[in-house]
């Protein structure tokens, strides 16, 4: 297993299984009156937020308390250079404090990767969403999500001819870049649906298909994944108006009718309804959004005890 | 006046010649020469090169003397092998009038190192509203010639126009950096493969290329005289090559960090590999390096950008851009054109010597190596081989590229008029 986790690139196809197969485990704590294991006692896990995400720092911070991890919360909002501490003073202050393992979150893309490699602490680093490069905790439960609705037994299944659609601000979305990453690892499918101004430079060169027409996609489409599209985007002209996007990539209940009887919708949240995914389809029997957070609490459980602990059986310790 | 007789230096690479440096000048060239109460200086096997002219450094005095000074900039000049450097305008305050450039000027005389060329800045405060003062630093002690807003682009077209047509009056040339501003906000690497992956802005070269394809346009059209600064695109260079081939009057140089390192660096998140226009690909590089062997790129300058650890040692997107040159860009040039076979010595001596010194308008530098020319040379080891300390640099600052890389050729003595900067490889 992988000292830190900083990319979804750095999960081999046997490593991503084990995380996955680690959380199936750990899922079956929630239906236990305790919900509570006693693996990391006394290990620190800090979540290092220098952006506003509660929904994914309360994630981490469920997720290390199960472990009975001892949690610290770290918001250290805006730059190094606009205000306050730098990013190294930060990190030599939690090494001071001894944290075994670094939640980050950070504006600036490849900050966690800097925290894993500049010597500046010794802990785990777990990148969770750096600028717009990836969010592999995100990718791991998004595919655990789509392994559990999408396979009979879920334990030691990949994700091999699952075709995932994947839509909207690729451009920005650290979320896109690690579920191509994973999702390929996995054998699956996938194909990006974008406005040509909202893909990357060079996305020819992923391992994934890629589309401007959503309407072409869905029927053929397993899991859609509608990604959060900010209004002002428009402002900077990559889609002319909230409605022309709404239009042409939304997801709304006529669209959501052309996919195949078993296919999903999943969305990481925050959603814009009425921008890229309509109310009725967000709350419809087919939307997996509000499984993805449960799904994430035992993912990054399985991703800290994975790191922390150097064993493969999250009950052993017991 | 102590005069000086180098043994056997190969003059541009060529036959051993003995040189006497006398009165500041090359007294006599030729073989078994003495002369008694001179200095010797054994240079069998070292290359005599005109002195290095830098059309392009940053010594960050004044306003940011906690990452270089004028004398720190200008010693790590001379162990560099230059005799005189253009000293960027983007300094706080701004080098747009011409007290400034006075002071600069002033500053370069007293280190002593080698010769300070201000340069002017082209627009008031580099904000790109007004025209500064050109006339009046080009008619001051400091005698500017290259005009430039290094760091900003002129990016208004009018307000181009006119200082290109401005300069005419005293023979000056606007040096532009191409960078238009608008496809390149928040940019931080290369837009290409691996910005996308790495989630890193793009910076694309078309916005490099529209500029100077504009300029190049503007200067025809107005009769006046461009320099580009670090130019780094494969398609810069086909819009030079069709520039220069219409005879218009446009130069451009390229840095040595353009001519090695390439945008893969970017990966390591590593703001030492952070800097302005950014590392490109491998195809930019082998055409920046053909260009500059073919002439079509006239001038190897360093754009030596010294800042302090503290703006370097943090993460990518607010690290600031830039590394450092001067000591190093002769053993770059080295190993990317000399050793690939691309350039002779003869034809490093073009591109770091004399055509800077003639785009400069720089009197007594990048003269050919003869009896009566100014005694600006530099003695160069080729077949040294020295790994790059950055502690070990005379900059104030330690923001190289190539720390723990080993890099060929040895600097080991400088001449500025006769009088040794460096010797024995160290600063006299």
């Amino acid at each position: 297993m992988i000292t830190h986790l900083l990319s979804a690139a750095d999960l081999s196809r046997d490593d991503a299984l084990l995380v996955l197969d680690t959380a199936e485990e750990l899922a079956q704590l929630a239906d236990r009156p305790i919900k509570k294991l006693p693996t990391l006692r006394g290990r620190t896990v800090v979540n290092l937020f220098f952006e506003d995400s509660t929904r994914t720092r309360i994630s981490f911070e469920a997720a290390a308390k199960r472990l009975s991890a001892d949690v610290i919360n770290f918001s250290a909002k805006g730059s190094s250079v606009s205000k306050g501490e730098s990013l190294k003073d930060t990190a030599l202050t939690l090494e001071a404090m001894g944290a075994d393992a670094v939640v980050v979150r950070h504006s600036a893309s490849g900050a966690p990767h800097r925290l894993a490699h500049s010597g500046w602490i010794r802990g785990a680093v777990v990148n969770a969403g750096d600028g717009t490069h990836e969010h592999p905790t995100q990718a791991l439960l998004d595919a655990f999500t789509m392994r559990r609705r999408l396979t009979d037994t879920p334990t030691g299944s990949d994700l091999a001819g699952r075709r995932v659609t994947i839509v909207g601000d690729v451009l920005h979305s650290r979320v896109a870049r690690s579920n191509v990453l994973l999702l390929h690892t996995l054998g699956a499918e996938v194909t990006l649906v974008a406005p040509p101004t909202l893909l990357p430079v060079g996305v020819d060169t992923w391992p994934c298909a890629t589309s401007y027409e959503l309407d072409g996609e869905l029927a053929k489409s397993d899991v859609v994944m509608m990604l959060r599209v900010q209004r002002e985007r428009m402002n900077a002209a990559y889609f002319p108006s909230a409605r022309e996007y709404s239009r042409r990539y939304g997801l709304d209940a006529s669209r959501m009718s052309l996919l195949p009887e078993h296919a999903i919708v999943m969305h990481p949240g925050p959603m814009n309804r009425g921008m890229e995914i309509a109310a009725e389809v967000a709350d419809s029997t087919r939307s997996t959004i509000v499984e993805q957070v449960t799904n994430g609490v035992s993912v990054r459980m399985a991703v800290l005890y994975l790191l922390l602990s150097g064993s493969t059986d999250p009950e052993a310790n017991q | 006046m102590i005069a000086y007789v180098l043994k056997g230096a190969r003059l541009l690479g060529g036959e051993a010649t003995d040189l006497v440096l006398e009165d500041g000048r090359i007294a006599e060239l030729g073989t078994g020469l003495s002369r008694s109460g001179v200095e010797v200086v054994d240079a069998d096997g070292l290359v005599a090169l005109p002195g290095l002219v830098d059309l392009h450094t940053h010594l960050r005095e004044p306003g940011r003397e906690d990452a270089e000074t004028v004398e720190t900039g200008t010693a790590a000049a001379a162990l560099g092998g230059f005799t005189a450097v253009h000293a960027m305008a983007n300094t706080d305050p701004v080098a747009d009038t011409a007290g400034v450039v006075e002071q600069v000027w002033r500053l370069g005389r007293e280190a002593g190192h080698c010769d300070v060329r201000p340069v002017g800045a082209v627009t008031v405060g580099l904000a790109g509203e007004r025209l500064a003062e050109l006339g009046a630093m080009a008619d001051s002690a400091a005698r500017v010639r290259v005009f430039s807003d290094d760091g900003k682009c002129v990016s208004d077209a009018v307000l181009m126009r006119r200082a290109l047509e401005y300069v005419k009056a005293f023979g000056g040339v606007v040096a532009q950096h191409a960078q238009e501003p608008r496809l390149t906000e928040d940019a931080q690497m290369n837009e290409g493969e691996l910005s996308g992956v790495l989630g890193l802005a793009g910076w694309p070269a078309v916005a490099e290329e529209a500029i100077i394809a504009r300029d190049v346009l503007l200067t025809a059209h107005v009769g006046s005289r461009l320099h580009v600064c670090h130019v780094s695109t494969a398609g810069s260079v086909e819009i030079l090559r069709w520039a220069k081939s219409k005879g218009w009057n446009v130069t451009a140089e390229v840095t040595p960090h353009h001519l090695l390192l390439t945008d893969e660096l970017a990966a390591t998140y590593d703001p030492i590999y952070k800097v302005n226009p950014p590392l490109r690909t491998a195809d930019d590089v082998t055409a920046l390096r053909e260009a500059l062997a073919d002439g079509t790129i006239d001038a190897v300058a360093t754009d030596h950008a010294p800042h302090s650890h503290e703006d370097k040692d943090c993460e990518w997107a607010a690290a600031a851009m830039g590394m450092l040159g001067l000591e190093t860009a002769l053993s770059v040039v080295q190993e990317a054109m000399v050793e690939t076979g691309l350039l002779d010595w003869a034809g490093v001596a073009d591109r770091m010597s004399t055509r800077p010194a003639r785009i400069g308008r720089l009197d007594g530098h990048g003269t050919p190596l003869a009896v009566g020319a100014p005694a600006n040379l530099v003695l160069v080891d080729p077949s040294a081989r020295r790994e790059i300390d950055p502690f070990a640099l005379a900059s104030r600052s330690r923001n190289t590229p190539y720390a723990g890389r080993t890099l060929p050729g040895a600097v080991v003595a400088t001449f500025l008029r006769g009088k040794p900067t460096v010797l024995d490889g160290k600063l006299q």
